[in-house]
C-alpha cells in the first residue's frame, strides 16, 4: 500500500501518453501534457512525504521539530506556475496551426514541406 | 499508419514503459519512508540561520535562489513566446476597442455578475498583496500571491467592458511591469555581488523571527517574482484577447 | 497511509482519466478544473500547504482560461477560414 503513490504517478502518465497518442483534436493534446506533468508532481510529492511528520512551516510549531522534506515542495510549487505559461504557449502554437491550416486535427496536417 | 496499427504499436511500448517504472519502483523505498538528509537539515538550520519560518519558501529564494532564478525566466520566455506568436495586429490595442462575437450579440454582463466582482476585486487585490508579503513567514510566496493578484484585472474584464479592462491594465504598463519584476531578481543578487559576497548572497540584515522584514533579501526578492508572475499572466491574456476585440464603430 | 490519502490518491487518478477520455476541448476544460481541484487537495492531504495554494489559483483559474481563449480564437478562425473559400 506504501507503493501507491509510484503507480499513481506511473498510470497518470501512461494514460497522459496515452491521449497524446489518440488525439484528434490539437487543444486536446496540449491538456493532456498537462496530465503527463500532473504525474511529476505526484511522484515528487511521494518522494519528500514522511509519514506522521507535519508540514515545513515554523511559525506555529517549534523550531526544529522533524517535518516533511521542504526541498521537494519548492521543485513543486515553482513547476507549477511555470506550467500554466507553457501550456499558453503550446496553445499559442495550436491557434497559429490552425490559422495556417484551417484545421486542429493532427491525422490531416500535412508533413512538414521541406 | 492506420489508428488501429497506432494504437497497438502505442500499447505495446506503453508495456514496455510500465515494465520500467515497475523495476525502478522495487529499487525505491517504500512512500513516507525515503530517507532524505537534505530535507532533514534544512528544516533544522532554516529557523536559527536565515530566521525564515516558511521552509519552503527559504529553500526557494534563499537557499536555492539561483535555481529559482532559472524558473522565473522560463516563465518570462515563454510569456515572450505567447506574445510573439499571438500579435498580428498593426496598430496596438486601445482603449476604445470592445467584445465581438460573429454570429450573435455580446450580452452585457449581468448584475449579478457585476455586484460579486466589485465584492471580490479588493478582497482579491487584498489577499494576493498579503499572500506576497508574508511569504516568508506562513504558506505563500511571490509565485503563488501574483497568480492571485493577475486574477484580479481579469474580473474587470468579466464584469465590465473591455474598456474597463484596459483602463486598468493597459499593455504598456503591464509589460514594464513584468520586465521591472524580472529586473529587480537579477539587481538584488547583482547588489549582493558589488557588496562583496557572491551572486544572491543573503547580505541584508536578517531581523527578528516572525516579523514582515524577516530573512533578509527574501522579502524584496517575493516582491520582484509576485510583480513579474502577474504581469506574465495578465500579458498572456492581452495577447489571447487581441483578436478578439474590435474597433468601435463611431 | 491514512485511509484519506489512499481514497484521494484514486481519485486522482480517476480524474486524470477522466480528463484524457473527455474528446471536446470545451467540457475538458471544466473537466481539467475539476481535476486540478483534486490535485490541491491531495497536495493539502500529503502535508504540502505552499504546493495546494499555487495548484488551486492556477489549476482551477488561469488553465481553464486559457484553454477557453484559445477555443474562442479558434472558432473566429475558423468562421473566417469558411467565409474566404
Amino acid at each position: 500500500m506504501n507503493f501507491l503513490p509510484y503507480l499513481v504517478s506511473a498510470w497518470l502518465f501512461l494514460i497522459g501518453l496515452y491521449g497524446v497518442v489518440t488525439s484528434r483534436n490539437l487543444v486536446h493534446l496540449c491538456i493532456c501534457v498537462g496530465v503527463i506533468q500532473s504525474s511529476s508532481y505526484v511522484l515528487l510529492l511521494a518522494i519528500g512525504y514522511r509519514i506522521g511528520r507535519p508540514a515545513p512551516i515554523f511559525i506555529d510549531i517549534k523550531p526544529g521539530t522533524p517535518a516533511v522534506d521542504p526541498v521537494v515542495q519548492a521543485l513543486i510549487l515553482t513547476d507549477i506556475v511555470v506550467e500554466v505559461t507553457v501550456m499558453a504557449l503550446l496553445l499559442a502554437l495550436a491557434v497559429q496551426i490552425h490559422k495556417r491550416n484551417g484545421t486542429l486535427d493532427p491525422n490531416l496536417l500535412h508533413a512538414m514541406k521541406g | 499508419m492506420t489508428r488501429a496499427a497506432r494504437k497497438i504499436l502505442f500499447l505495446i511500448s506503453a508495456l514496455l514503459l510500465a515494465c520500467v517504472f515497475w523495476l525502478g519502483y522495487s529499487q525505491m523505498q517504500p512512500a513516507g519512508f525515503v530517507s532524505g538528509e537534505y530535507g532533514d537539515r534544512v528544516n533544522q538550520l532554516v529557523v536559527p540561520q536565515r530566521h525564515i519560518t516558511d521552509a519552503v519558501t527559504a529553500v526557494n529564494f534563499d537557499i536555492r535562489g539561483f535555481d529559482t532564478l532559472g524558473e522565473e525566466f522560463i516563465l518570462f520566455t515563454s510569456v515572450m513566446g505567447v506574445v510573439l506568436l499571438m500579435r498580428w495586429r498593426k496598430e496596438p490595442l486601445r482603449g476604445d476597442h470592445e467584445d465581438k462575437a460573429e454570429d450573435r450579440r455580446v450580452p452585457p454582463p449581468s448584475d449579478a455578475v457585476r455586484v460579486t466582482s466589485v465584492l471580490l476585486v479588493p478582497a482579491t487585490v487584498l489577499f494576493g498583496v498579503y499572500m506576497v508579503t508574508h511569504g516568508q513567514l506562513t504558506p505563500g510566496g511571490g509565485f503563488q500571491g501574483g497568480v492571485i493578484l493577475a486574477t484580479a484585472p481579469l474580473l474587470l474584464y468579466l464584469a465590465g467592458t473591455f474598456g474597463q479592462f484596459h483602463e486598468v491594465a493597459p499593455l504598456r504598463m503591464v509589460a514594464f511591469a513584468e520586465a521591472v519584476g524580472a529586473a529587480t531578481y537579477i539587481f538584488i543578487g547583482g547588489a549582493c555581488l558589488a557588496l562583496g559576497g557572491t551572486f544572491l548572497q543573503n547580505l541584508l540584515p536578517l531581523g527578528q523571527v516572525g516579523s514582515l522584514t524577516s530573512g533578509g533579501i527574501v522579502p524584496l526578492i517575493d516582491l520582484g517574482v509576485g510583480l513579474e508572475v502577474s504581469g506574465g499572466i495578465v500579458l498572456a491574456l492581452l495577447a489571447f484577447l487581441e483578436e478578439l476585440v474590435e474597433e468601435k464603430e463611431e | 497511509m491514512t485511509p484519506l490519502q489512499i481514497f484521494i490518491l484514486l481519485f486522482v487518478a480517476a480524474g486524470g482519466t477522466g480528463v484524457v477520455l473527455t474528446r471536446d476541448p470545451a467540457s475538458q476544460a471544466i473537466v481539467v478544473s475539476f481535476y486540478g481541484f483534486l490535485l490541491s487537495i491531495l497536495f493539502f492531504v500529503f502535508q504540502a500547504p505552499d504546493v495546494a495554494l499555487s495548484q488551486i489559483v492556477v489549476g482551477a483559474v488561469a488553465l481553464p482560461l486559457m484553454i477557453l481563449l484559445a477555443l474562442a480564437r479558434v472558432k473566429k478562425q475558423q468562421r473566417e477560414h469558411d467565409k474566404s473559400r
